[in-house]
């Protein structure tokens, strides 16, 4: 499993049962379905660098949190260990074992030299080969509304049509975790709004547990159930987002949720929870 | 399409100075401008050729030192591949021979000629010493650089989908590094031809070097000139054939698409 090399994994049976657990923030759904993934006091440091200050979180399944900062607040890093590429310096990360966790980053990271199809199957890399992985491939690329590129060399396709294939490649498998680093970032406006509807649509039919870390507060709101603000290392604000979907922006509450969480960004006001 | 015409037309553009060439210097070896102990006539290099081929001569030569050619290239391009490789891929390979590599490559493989002959005689194993050498190197430092090239995003990119060190290099870092292992097979190859002429030229008993040599002491010069088109010919044929291998292995390449 890609997420092998995290030292703290627990197995689910080692879980606390979430009544049980003491110290849950004051939001008032936490309790409400499985936990995906949980945080205890987790800190990170480069050198003497702190970047994440212990961190508590915990993250039902089928939950879509944003993570909105300023750079360098530590929003990647805190992604980074939960995909299993970085290991926190002291703190836990417990997740089921059986989950598996796939990462898109702000990249595409297609393989050049193979096919968009091949590209895709490195998602199943260890789980199914050949014909199999072929066909499942293109079950996600029609997903995706890029069946017809299957045999096209990634160099051909559009920025925002390469990041789709890289969508495609984190789902193939279907993971219980998605973490998704600024995806969308490099878009431009137009291909973002349809990449961000793209992926709410997939989000809804698949019900994995979805981690997107962006700097764009209305694409959190637009998207998340749950916005949390990471501030200096640490959790800043921790926000529930109960519009309804599909969500259209400019609406009055809309425009408020945008309007606290970048009010807590910027030091604005006192806005907690 | 048009494209596919377009490269077509240009492949033949490319073959009409050396046409004129030719004929111009046909035009002036008939008219006497050249004398034929200086140069001879296309005409003459033609009959030479014709001669040579006939006689079973031209052939046998031809094969002695493609073969000598193609086993000095086997021996050092698969050392500098294996080279190119440890050392792209682990630390503790690189600084244990990079320098001492870095060294030996300082040195004209040429100028050991005199030492090879002393080793070697004027045997076979002299002249795959030199092309060997010759073509290690080129073949070492781009595999490496290839592979220190390779995105370390794509590498990181394969970690998190559980890829096995073999996969990963398969998969990631082979493909990645590619492109650089032919711009060195591509160079390898140029010295490849270039250390065998020399080597035959200065201690051989087969080969087209020594029928070159050969030739010149009996003073037939169009047989020294024929040797010296064959080599260009032959040259061209392995940098083609290097060109052949890239538009197969390198299609995903954006610069060398096809239509």
């Amino acid at each position: 499993m890609s997420t092998g090399n995290v030292t703290t994994l627990r197995r689910p049976d080692a879980l606390p049962s979430l009544p049980s657990q003491g110290k849950i923030e004051q939001r008032e759904k936490t309790t409400e379905g499985k936990v995906a993934f949980s945080f205890r006091n987790v800190a990170k440091s480069f050198g003497d660098k702190p970047v994440l200050r212990g961190i508590d979180l915990d993250v039902r399944e089928s939950e879509f949190l944003a993570i909105i900062g300023k750079s360098g607040c530590g929003k990647s890093t805190l992604l980074r260990i939960l995909a299993g590429l970085d290991t926190p310096t002291t703190g836990t990360v417990s997740k089921d074992a059986s989950s598996r966790t796939r990462m898109m980053f702000q990249e595409p990271r297609l393989l050049p030299w193979e096919r968009i199809a091949s590209n895709v199957s490195v998602g199943l890399t260890g789980i199914s080969k050949g014909e199999a992985a072929q066909e499942q491939a293109l079950t996600i690329l029609e997903e995706v509304g890029l069946k017809d590129r299957a045999g096209e060399w990634p160099y051909v396709l559009s920025g925002g049509q390469k990041q789709r294939v890289a969508l495609a490649r984190a789902l193939v498998a279907h993971p219980q975790i998605l973490a998704l680093d600024e995806p969308l970032g490099a878009l431009d406006a137009l291909t973002r709004i349809e990449m961000q509807l793209l992926l709410e649509r997939i989000w809804r039919k698949q019900k994995f547990t979805a981690v997107l870390v962006t700097h764009d507060v209305s694409e959190a709101v637009a998207l998340a159930d749950r916005i949390v603000v990471i501030d200096e290392g640490r959790i800043a604000l921790d926000l529930d987002v109960k519009l309804p979907r599909p969500r259209r922006h400019g609406t009055a509450e809309f425009a408020r949720l945008e309007e606290q969480v970048l009010n807590q960004l910027f030091g604005r006001g006192e806005t907690n929870g | 399409m048009s494209t596919a015409k377009r490269i077509e037309i240009g492949g033949i553009t490319g073959w009409l100075l050396p046409a004129l060439i030719l004929a111009g210097w046909e035009a002036a070896a008939r008219a006497g401008l050249i004398s034929a102990n200086v140069l001879p006539a296309p005409s003459a290099v033609a009959e030479a050729f014709w001669r040579l081929l006939l006689s079973g001569e031209l052939v046998a030569n031809i094969g002695v030192s493609s073969a000598r050619a193609l086993a000095g290239f086997a021996i050092g391009g698969s050392i500098g591949f294996i080279f190119g490789l440890a050392n792209g891929l682990s630390k503790f390979s690189r600084s244990f021979t990079d320098t001492t590599l870095q060294m030996i490559r300082n040195i004209p493989h040429l100028a050991l000629i005199p030492l090879v002959i002393l080793w070697f005689g004027i045997d076979e194993e002299a002249k795959l010493f030199l092309v060997a050498l010759g073509v290690f190197f080129p073949i070492y430092i781009n595999t490496l650089l290839g592979i220190q090239g390779v995105d370390p995003q794509l590498v990181e990119m394969g970690r998190t989908y559980g890829m096995s060190p073999f996969t990963l290099f398969r998969r990631v870092i082979l493909p990645g590094a590619l492109p650089a292992i032919f711009t060195g097979l591509r160079y390898a190859l140029g010295i490849m031809w270039l250390t065998l002429i020399v080597a035959e030229t200065i201690s051989s008993s087969s080969g087209l070097g020594y029928m070159a040599m050969q030739a010149r002491e009996f003073l037939l010069i169009d047989v020294v000139v024929l040797s010296i088109l064959i080599y260009a010919l032959l040259g061209k044929l392995a940098d083609s054939f290097a060109r052949f291998l890239e538009s197969i292995f390198l299609q995903w390449h954006p610069a060398f698409k096809k239509v």
